[in-house]
């Protein structure tokens, strides 16, 4: 019986966090827009723009391969994968287990190296272009995120998102210098991973300042599709991933009844929601940095992890 | 089982003397190269079942030195290396049925193949230092003659020359340790050297020693000068085995010194461990970022993951240190564990260059592209080389990164502040390595086999044989089954762990669903057929909703690219253009990089040039020096040849009556 529950609510997560990516996107360019006193596209506008390049016809360049046509179903199975593997309403997921924190990065990196590849594959400027900007940035956001997962493992104890929960919501940890200079290094590697203003624009018609819309130049229809709704599921797995470790708050435990289950909905959309809120005003209010300042940007993260994971080494209790 | 080895061991050499025999006959290489293949599956065999049955066996043969004899045995340890360097060898050996009928000059190749197998095997097996030392000799000189076997272009012949250097300079290392070792009753016997405990300062110039000695052919930074020449030069199945299972011979030298000979670890020999393996990493995938030469890119590669490796061996030799076996048997089957995974994965990727170069006759990735157009198969392959070597899961790179990554955040429980220091430190190189290796095979794959073909030589390539092929596929599918299901191999390696530092990791293959555990399942769990699973299903999911539900409608056009029509190939990405962002974060500081940039004024018709600089400020700072040195001493002694007569004898006169000084002054 426990078994078909906990099936019940991996499959309900799996679907929840399918549903929900396009909203979430949705949202924040609607923040986005008002806070420029725009009117905005309506909220419901990434569905009907996915629903409706599913419904069209592939376009595919003379030149692709057969990688070009597999690759956008490994990225969105792999990122799909990931987020449905986080903790969002309920902890204790039935398959959690099955990959830590550094298994869902590497899951992530796995989609990203699919993705570099489809833009080398049609063999056009452009796409090379976004791919080696795209692995350049990896190279320095991998590791640097790679650093905060050893930091708050070393608090935790644990790799296992929901153990680390669990550890975070349970008020043994306090303050802790390592765990804020963490926070700020997984937002700044959140903002790169998912090409947001001022790394990457996901709004750009420019081509040179393109690094992720330069990559999938190539694709059309119902791969675009999915490709679309993958970065729209990574962006809700990174807010997922700081909700869930940093603001543990109101998720439901394993054994929780229907209300429990039903304040951690409610919290979670909440999170969500000033998570979509403040990436729109930060993204307002910044200019697009040039591409050779990105380094330095995402030097700083990978420092400040390394400075929270040595500051553990030192004392247990920093 | 150690003699039935010594026989499989016999029968490689006597293959050296067939080859020659049937040097003419046009059967040559198919005769020899599946002799190989029954030989290494047979010593393959052998060393399985000695790690599974947990037995030592020993043998000794009447040879070496008189009052000594050559001891062999297969303990726990050198069965895992048996099976190694068997399963690359019989990998190489079914790639090179199909592969070494375009060898031009099959007599260069054929007699050394087998004896360099041969030598392989008997350095795992030997159980004294001269044996071993012998084997080790053999073994470079083999690898030699092979390297040199396309001895007419230059660059081979420098390749063979550096690589003899490096190669004497290891086995000097290596000969003073064992001489240490040995003491002074010269005992060489490995049985000895385990039972004597040498002094602390002896023990760690041994250490020191065998990080030289072992490390030189392994091809830790900075002794890896020879190894991007060396490995590159040889036939493609030559360059896997030395890439994949001779630098893990060296490992094996070294596991067998530090872990084994030498007793219990001092605590600062971890510290020098990890570091030269965290610098290793990193400056391994830099290096191979800079390259657009197939072979030595992938041969920059194994300086990378030897670095992976000896992070491994150095976490483990901290926590046996300090007594905490059960983490230093995770730190150690992690480190093994990639032994396995690379030995696998590089051979694989060696063979698809080779097949590559076999195709188009070309190892430079900017003449390729669009190879998977005309080559599916390999590029198939290849790609899945690629992931694996990338660390990415669901592959077998991914677990035993995963598992040093485990092994690290054990680590704040060293009472060292060295180390506490050194670790995060290391793990962060290990991190960064990790992320540049996938950049760089991004590169890799992308320039050789995606985009569309450079010169006629790519466009007009042919799919390879089906041997090849066959080989090719068999490590992907152990690269994805050590992926899946790495409980299987973690467990197989405990015997190993237990005998080296006493304990091993829980046992794996009976937990639910064939997870990895390596502590207790509320720190760390890794499920890869689980993921693997996952992702195919929801992958299939999609495609199959979407082809049903939506559209499935395709249709073939010129590419987009914003409008821009493509004229020409060349406005494609190539490697250097790929790396050139990564060169310029991370070249600046450590190739000192520049870039030169040369424009024309306008109307002038001269063409625009970009030069680009590089330094390999290792060479210029640690081998150009001793090289120069060297020349010029050579060039004043020169002098000495053009004497006359009385000179030459006023010089014999006066070293005869220096010597009689010299004994007349001795106590």
């Amino acid at each position: 019986m426990a078994v078909i529950r906990d099936f019940a609510f991996q499959g309900a997560q799996m679907l929840l966090v399918l549903l929900l990516s396009p909203l979430l996107t949705g949202f924040v360019r609607k923040v986005k827009a008002r806070l420029l006193r725009r009117q905005g596209p309506p909220l419901l506008q990434p569905y009907r723009d996915l629903v409706r390049l599913m419904r069209k016809e592939v376009v595919l360049a003379e030149s692709a391969s057969w990688l070009f046509r597999v690759i956008p179903y490994i990225i969105f199975a792999g990122t799909w994968v990931a987020a449905s593997l986080v903790p969002t309403f309920r902890s204790g997921l039935l398959f959690s287990w099955s990959a830590d924190l550094i298994a869902l990065i590497a899951l992530l990196g796995s989609a990203r190296f699919f993705l570099a590849l489809a833009g080398l594959d049609v063999g056009t400027s452009f796409g090379g272009i976004g791919s080696s900007r795209e692995v350049m940035i990896a190279s320095l956001a991998e590791p640097a995120m790679l650093m905060i997962v050893f930091t708050l493992a070393l608090i935790a104890g644990s790799t296992q998102l929901s153990t680390m929960a669990a550890y975070m919501v349970s008020g043994e940890v306090g303050l802790r210098v390592s765990l804020g200079l963490a926070l700020l290094a997984l937002v700044m590697v959140a903002i790169a991973e998912n090409a947001r203003i001022p790394i990457d624009n996901p709004a750009t018609h420019l081509e040179l300042t393109m690094v992720h819309e330069a990559m999938v130049l190539e694709y059309s229809g119902r791969h675009l599709a999915l490709i679309d709704l993958a970065s729209q599921l990574k962006l809700l797995l990174y807010i997922s991933v700081i909700g869930c470790l940093f603001t543990p708050w109101g998720i439901a435990p394993p054994n929780g009844g229907a209300a429990e289950i039903a304040v951690g909905v409610a919290t979670y959309m909440a999170k969500l929601a000033v998570g979509g809120v403040l990436l729109a005003i930060f993204e307002t209010s910044i200019a697009k940095m040039r591409v050779f300042r990105v380094p330095a940007f995402l030097g700083a993260a990978l420092m400040l992890g390394l400075l929270g994971t040595l500051l553990l080494f030192v004392s247990r209790s920093l | 089982m150690a003699t039935y080895a010594l026989y499989g061991v016999a029968a490689l050499l006597a293959l050296a003397p067939i080859a020659v025999a049937l040097a003419a006959s046009a059967r040559a290489s198919n005769v020899i190269y599946v002799a190989s293949l029954l030989v290494t599956l047979a010593l393959g065999v052998i060393g399985l079942m000695s790690l599974f049955e947990r037995t030592v066996s020993i043998a000794t043969l009447p040879l070496g030195l008189p009052w000594l004899g050559a001891h062999f045995r297969i303990d726990a340890l050198a069965a895992f290396f048996v099976i190694i360097v068997n399963l690359g060898g019989a990998a190489a050996s079914l790639f090179a049925i199909g592969y070494g009928s375009h060898e031009e000059s099959p007599q260069r190749v054929l007699p050394f193949y087998p004896t360099y197998l041969a030598a392989m095997n008997l350095v795992v097996l030997a159980d004294d230092a001269f044996s071993f030392l012998v084997s080790w000799e053999f073994m470079s000189l083999s690898s030699w003659a092979l390297v040199v076997a396309h001895h007419r272009e230059r660059e081979n012949l420098r390749a063979g020359y550096v690589y003899l250097l490096m190669a004497s300079l290891g086995t000097l290392a290596l000969l003073l340790a064992f001489g240490l070792l040995a003491g002074s009753d010269g005992n060489y016997a490995f049985d000895a050297m385990r039972a004597s405990h040498p002094a602390p300062a002896l023990a760690a110039t041994v250490l020191v020693l065998a990080l030289v000695g072992a490390g030189s052919k392994a091809g830790i930074v900075p002794l890896h000068a020879w190894l991007p020449l060396a490995h590159p030069a040889a036939p493609s199945h030559v360059s896997a085995l030395m890439s994949g299972v001779m630098t893990k011979v060296a490992v094996y030298g070294f596991v067998r010194i530090a872990f084994d000979l030498l007793g219990e670890p001092a605590w600062w020999w971890s510290m020098l461990v990890l570091a030269v393996g965290g610098i290793t990493a990193v400056m391994g995938v830099l290096y191979a970022l800079m390259q657009h030469d197939l072979k030595r890119l992938l041969a920059y590669h194994t300086v990378e993951n030897i670095g992976i490796i000896y992070i491994g061996l150095g976490l483990a030799l901290a926590f046996k240190a300090y007594g905490m076996p059960v983490a230093a048997a995770l730190a150690l089957t992690a480190g093994l564990f990639h032994v396995f995974n690379h030995s696998v994965f590089k051979s694989l990727l060696f063979f698809g260059a080779g097949a590559v170069l076999n195709a188009t006759g070309e190892r430079d990735m900017e003449h390729l592209g669009g190879l998977i157009h005309r080559m599916p198969q390999t590029a198939f392959v290849f790609l899945v080389g690629c992931v694996a070597i990338s660390a990415l899961p669901p592959l077998n790179g991914f677990v035993s990164e995963w598992l040093t990554f485990q092994a690290i955040l054990l680590s704040p429980q060293l009472p060292s502040w060295g180390l506490t220091f050194l670790v995060p430190a290391v793990g962060a190189l290990l991190a960064l390595s990790a992320a540049l290796a996938a950049a760089c095979f991004v590169k890799a794959f992308g320039v050789t086999f995606l985009g569309r073909p450079r010169t006629p030589a790519a466009a007009n390539a042919r799919e390879t044989d089906s041997n090849s092929l066959a080989a090719m596929y068999f490590l992907a599918a152990l690269c994805l089954v050590a992926g899946i299901l790495p409980g299987i191999f973690i467990d197989a390696l405990a015997p190993v762990t237990n005998a080296l530092v006493g304990k091993s990791m829980p046992h794996q293959t009976g937990l639910d669903w064939l997870t990895v555990v390596p502590i207790a399942e509320s720190r760390s769990s890794y499920n890869g057929l689980l993921v693997f699973i996952f992702v195919t299903l929801s992958g299939s999911i999609a495609a199959f909703a979407i082809h049903r539900l939506a559209s499935d409608k395709l249709r073939r056009g010129p590419a987009w690219d914003c409008g821009y029509p493509e004229l020409s190939p060349a406005t494609q990405y190539t490697a250097s253009s790929f790396a050139q962002p990564i060169r310029r974060v991370y070249g600046t500081t450590v190739f000192r990089a520049r870039e030169i940039g040369e424009m024309p004024p306008p109307g002038a018709t001269t063409p625009a040039r970009l030069t680009v600089e590089i330094h390999d400020l290792i060479w210029d700072a640690a081998y150009a020096p001793i090289a120069a040195f060297i020349g010029y001493a050579a060039e004043r002694l020169n002098v000495l040849q053009f004497l006359t007569i009385r000179r030459y004898l006023t010089l014999v006169f006066s070293a005869l009556v220096l010597l009689l000084l010299v004994l007349a002054i001795w106590p």
